[in-house]
């Protein structure tokens, strides 16, 4: 990677870890070792289920708000602050500053669901007492977020070379719910025709597709992942997030900063 | 001419944008023509309408909607997939009319796909009752209700006097169908079952905007046609044979004998055949579904095709 880029991607996950980001991880640590005792005491055979349920929702729903939410402020933050004109004084390109505070972000988020999934495989283990062939399949759950996370990095760095935070936050949540619902979408976009028919598929297929990232349900029951799928989402996600940042990179190239 | 760094960078990102673009959408085709359908997709995590109401926050219209799309989703993906499983149909439309009691496109589909057996539908004809009582219990104006109640007694469970009665109440009300009073007369004398038929699918043709109910309505009424022609020409036959004292050994036989005026035929234009045995036949199955006359001994009546993807 080239080094300014990589600089930058450091300094943004060290400014995330200063602004006391991985503090949710008391929050999930609370909520998981909670929900863990409480399934053991009522028992009713689904202890696995719950915590594999319980877990993965969590560490994706707490990762992609704090993706949208530090995402967000990436670019407007240093501008308010007036930090960016120090940064791209220096020979610092505008695109290297926009990549660079992608991957700090993603990094940030990688270090946190590392540290999630850490706590998700100690409750599991918790309520089961031991570690089963299937919990593998939680690995790949878990990989799948992180992909979710660079899709949902990449958008709100987008919204936020151009739009306010505020707006960034909401156009950035709406994608993520409106993609979790996108398997819907094409099938609605299947039985619908004519120029609705082919504009819901345009639609259904410009949204980012959360829904196949999402195996939660899958994997709770102890159903495998598909290799393909892996293969798939992995290509996808990182087009995807390519798109993304191109975009942001394109707009923030003719960004007026005075 | 050289180009700046910054048009050069431009140029880049443009490039890895559409790229990216033609990419990922590309992935996600490929990923919807390979990928099996999740065994998750198939589940109702929520299927209590109560605390799907309290979920909703109060935005219980729109959640209705979306689950009387996932139903019309479900049995598309189920017809088309050429599976016999609509387990999913009857809880998909409970929880979507206890979401929004009004929504009368739900309570059709329920009447009509619910209670017919695999593969036409669910197979529940119990299920399909309680819909609709259900619907009239919160929309007591609406005549469609009735019809559809007396079309369930009258269908799928004979009971003839249930289904005048629900005709009867539905020709009452203020705003009806023109043929309700004749149905619950016709109910009530269980008399002329073709012509009683025929106007029960005449009616719900009439009554419904919804594509494959109307569609299904046409296709039961080209087959009533066939099962009446059928049943006339073996009676011609049978004519025939206590005149002449042999069976014709064609068509032509009872068109000389004017029994008959020209060579009939099916609704499609197939002439009907004559059996050796006496029966008549339709040429083409296939093509006449849920007949029940005309087939050949032990067959079932022919089910319409699987639909083409996309409809």
């Amino acid at each position: 990677m080239n080094s300014r880029v990589g600089y930058i991607a450091f300094n943004t996950f060290r400014e995330a870890v200063r602004d006391r980001v991985l503090y949710n991880l008391i929050a999930f640590a609370l909520l998981l070792s909670g929900a863990a005792i409480l399934v053991g005491e009522i028992s009713i055979d689904i202890e696995r289920l719950v915590v594999v349920n319980l877990g993965l929702t969590a560490v994706s729903l707490f990762g992609v708000v704090i993706a949208i939410f530090i995402g967000i402020g990436l670019v407007s933050k240093e501008i308010e602050k007036r930090t960016l004109y120090t940064v791209l004084s220096r020979p610092v390109r505008r695109w290297e500053f926009v990549i660079g505070k992608f991957f700090g972000l993603t990094g940030t988020l990688v270090v946190n669901t590392l540290c999630m999934a850490l706590g998700v495989f100690l409750a599991l283990l918790y309520v089961a007492h031991k570690f089963e062939k299937m919990d593998v399949w939680v690995l790949a759950a878990l990989y799948f977020i992180v992909l979710q996370f660079l899709i949902v990095c990449a958008l709100a760095l987008f919204f936020s070379s151009f739009s306010t935070p505020l707006m960034s936050a909401v156009f950035t949540f709406a994608l993520f719910v409106i993609g979790s619902l996108a398997e819907d979408l094409r099938g609605f976009a299947r039985i619908t025709r004519g120029l609705g028919g082919a504009l819901a598929t345009g639609i259904a297929y410009l949204v980012p597709n959360f829904s196949a990232l999402n195996v939660i349900g899958q994997v709770a029951h102890g159903d495998p992942v598909p290799g393909r799928l892996i293969l798939y989402n992995t290509v996808y996600a990182l087009l995807y997030s390519a798109m993304a940042i191109s975009g942001a990179v394109l707009i923030f190239q003719r960004r007026n900063l005075k | 001419m050289k180009m700046s760094a910054s048009g050069r960078v431009n140029l880049v990102a443009l490039a890895v944008l559409f790229f990216s673009l033609a990419g990922a959408m590309a992935t996600l085709y490929v990923m919807d023509r390979t990928r099996r359908r999740p065994v998750a997709e198939d589940e109702l995590y929520i299927s209590s309408p109560r605390v799907l109401r309290r979920m909703s926050l109060g935005y219980t219209g729109l959640l209705a909607d979306i689950y009387w799309t996932r139903a019309v989703q479900y049995f598309g993906d189920q017809h088309h997939g050429g599976s016999g499983d609509f387990r999913l149909l009857a809880p998909l439309l409970e929880v979507t009319t206890q979401l929004d009691p009004k929504l009368l496109p739900a309570y059709e589909f329920g009447a009509n796909f619910l209670a017919p057996k695999p593969p036409s539908g669910a197979g529940l004809p119990g299920a399909a009752l309680s819909l609709m009582k259900y619907g009239i219990e919160h929309n007591p104006d609406q005549w469609r209700l009735y019809y559809n109640l007396g079309f369930l007694y009258y269908t799928e469970f004979k009971d003839y006097a249930k289904a005048a009665q629900a005709f009867r109440q539905g020709a009452a009300l203020p705003v009806t169908n023109e043929f309700m009073p004749i149905l619950a007369a016709r109910m009530a004398q269980h008399a002329g079952e073709f012509d009683t038929a025929r106007m029960l699918w005449v009616t719900t043709y009439q009554s419904t905007k919804e594509a494959r109910i109307r569609q299904n309505a046409v296709e039961h009424l080209l087959a009533l046609q066939v099962d009446e022609e059928v049943t006339q020409l073996e009676h011609v036959v049978e004519r025939y044979r206590q005149q002449t004292g042999r069976l014709p050994e064609s068509m032509s036989d009872l068109e000389r004998a004017e029994f008959i005026h020209g060579t009939p035929a099916d609704p499609k234009g197939n002439p009907y055949q004559l059996m050796p045995d006496g029966r008549i036949e339709v040429q083409n199955p296939k093509i006449l579904y849920f007949i029940t006359k005309g087939l050949p001994p032990g067959a079932s009546p022919p089910q319409p095709p699987r639909e083409k993807s996309g409809g």
